[in-house]
């Protein structure tokens, strides 16, 4: 008896189609990206952890890049397809800078063109296993805008991937208004960075912050986030549980 | 023109260096009736004149919308000028869908200019005959092109292409320093008095000429005939002092300009124009 692990019925209708694979599962991933708009542009911050299943095995990934002169991107989810990702926006950048007619693509652009190879993957059964970010500045316009592996996007004055939403998201609801300071702009994201790390199990202490204006980039060096463990609930996290757990 | 050993194929270049059929596909742009078209740096106008065959058949159309924010006059064989338009759409739209964001003008124009090329390189093929003059608007501003069947393009401040064009080209080369600035209306009426310029003493009416504006905060749309007409009434008196002055002019540059025009055929390749 042959136990071979295969995933074609011996009758299959697929063809030549059978012989190559779809994405199933993912391997290496990111965790939270989260990112708002403040006075001068968009602010982004995404720890640098590279997690393999339930091992966080690299910790210095950067998981977000400049794309062009006006946007930024920052992906959650499978990181191989990510790099895929920057070299399909690597192309459609220099394809633009090739034109040298005075146009460039800018982050509404940027994003509805991921929308559309995100979209396009999912309907093929084949996705491209992330959830992106995309922020920039572009003649004094802010945009920021996600788009996930299923392809629905939309933009937002602040939006995260994954863990981001449920635990970011709602002290951006909060405290976020329009015209934040830059100062005001990266206190709000290390806060959310900081519940993230105590309450998301795939984050690292290890993180970026990256600001886009019109100006351009710039993607800070790693640093880490100053914790408390000492809340007494931690020094005996079992005592007002009952029973064995 | 003459009938040469060097003329049945594009792909057979002549000892002097030139595609006869590309150069007999410019003839048929020229044999066309007038386009014109000029802008400021906020506005494009576009005008034709719409020659109906008899009186019971209506007008060919001319002037097609191709986005929003582009439109296209057409002279010349005005069948490849549907089939141009078509494409003209299909590449906006597609671009549009994409990025949700305008084409530029200045690359669809690239585009139809290469798409254009591919009919001067392959035996099986024949150049288009039409020309366009697109209008558009892109980052950079207002734009005016004018797209020819050899695969060039150009940029214009203003321009004039089809039969009786060179009368018109001389009114606007007298004007079109003013245009950058030029309000919207007043590039309308300026349109207006091309146009009548290739008319050759004909009265200027609504039903035989087509303009089309468009500009920032304004789609690109075809005038309807009643705003034309308006317009014609409301400067026609006025122009009256005008007419007998550039007439003679209008005369003396045709003449000038078809002399000249038979003698360049020997000589340099109109392709390059």
């Amino acid at each position: 008896m042959n136990f071979m692990a295969s995933k074609q019925p011996e009758n299959s209708l697929l063809g030549p189609e059978a012989d190559s694979q779809r994405t199933l599962y993912p391997y290496v991933t990111g965790t939270s990206v989260v990112a708002l708009k403040y006075k001068d542009g968009i602010l982004m911050a995404a720890d640098m952890g590279g997690s393999y299943g339930s091992t966080l095995r690299y910790k210095s990934v950067e998981r977000m890049k400049p794309i062009g002169k006006h946007s930024l991107l920052g992906a959650s989810g499978e990181i191989s397809d990510f790099q895929e990702i920057l070299r399909y926006l690597d192309e459609l950048i220099l394809y633009d800078n090739m034109w040298d007619d005075g146009n460039s693509l800018g982050p509404k652009e940027v994003h509805n063109y991921l929308t559309r190879v995100m979209y396009n993957r999912r309907n093929k059964f084949n996705p491209l296993w992330n959830s992106l970010v995309l922020g920039g500045v572009k003649n004094g316009q802010k945009y920021l805008g996600t788009v996930s592996m299923i392809g629905v996007n939309f933009e937002d004055n602040h939006v995260a991937t994954g863990f981001g939403n449920h635990l970011a998201r709602p002290i951006l609801r909060e405290e976020w208004h329009q015209n934040l300071s830059f100062e005001d702009g990266v206190r709000l994201l290390e806060k959310c960075m900081r519940v993230l790390l105590y309450r998301d199990r795939s984050a690292v202490n290890k993180l970026q912050i990256a600001k886009i204006t019109e100006e351009g980039v710039t993607i800070s060096q790693p640093y880490s986030l100053k914790t408390y463990w000492d809340f007494s609930a931690f020094a005996n996290p079992a005592q007002g549980a009952v029973g064995s757990w | 023109m003459f009938r040469n050993q060097y003329d049945t194929d594009v792909t057979t270049w002549s000892p002097a260096g030139r595609l006869f059929q590309v150069e007999y596909a410019m003839e048929a742009v020229k044999q066309g009736s007038a386009a014109i078209g000029l802008r400021s740096k906020t506005h494009v106008v576009l005008g034709c004149v719409n020659k109906a065959n008899s009186e019971l058949s209506s007008h060919q159309k001319k002037i097609f919308k191709v986005d929003d924010h582009i439109g296209v006059a057409i002279s010349g064989l005005t069948a490849d000028g549907r089939v141009l338009s078509r494409y003209m759409r299909n590449e906006c739209i597609n671009y549009s869908f994409t990025y949700e964001s305008p084409l530029p003008v200045g690359r669809l124009v690239v585009q139809l200019a290469d798409k254009a090329q591919v009919c001067t390189q392959r035996s099986w093929k024949r150049p288009y005959g039409v020309g366009l003059l697109v209008a558009g608007l892109d980052e950079s501003g207002a734009h005016l092109y004018y797209n020819c069947p050899s695969g060039n393009y150009f940029e214009y401040q203003a321009f004039a292409i089809g039969s009786r064009s060179q009368a018109a080209k001389t009114y606007l080369e007298r004007r079109f320093e003013n245009f950058v600035d030029s309000p919207r209306d007043d590039l309308v009426k300026d349109a207006l008095m091309a146009i009548r310029e290739t008319l050759q003493g004909e009265a200027l009416k609504s039903s035989i000429c087509t303009v089309a504006v468009v500009g920032v905060g304004e789609p690109f749309h075809i005038l309807d005939q009643g705003t034309v007409q308006q317009m014609i009434d409301a400067f026609e008196i006025a122009g009256e002092q005008e007419v007998p002055a550039t007439d003679p002019d209008a005369a003396a540059g045709q003449e000038a300009a078809s002399e000249q025009g038979a003698a360049a055929d020997e000589g340099v390749a109109p392709m390059d124009i």
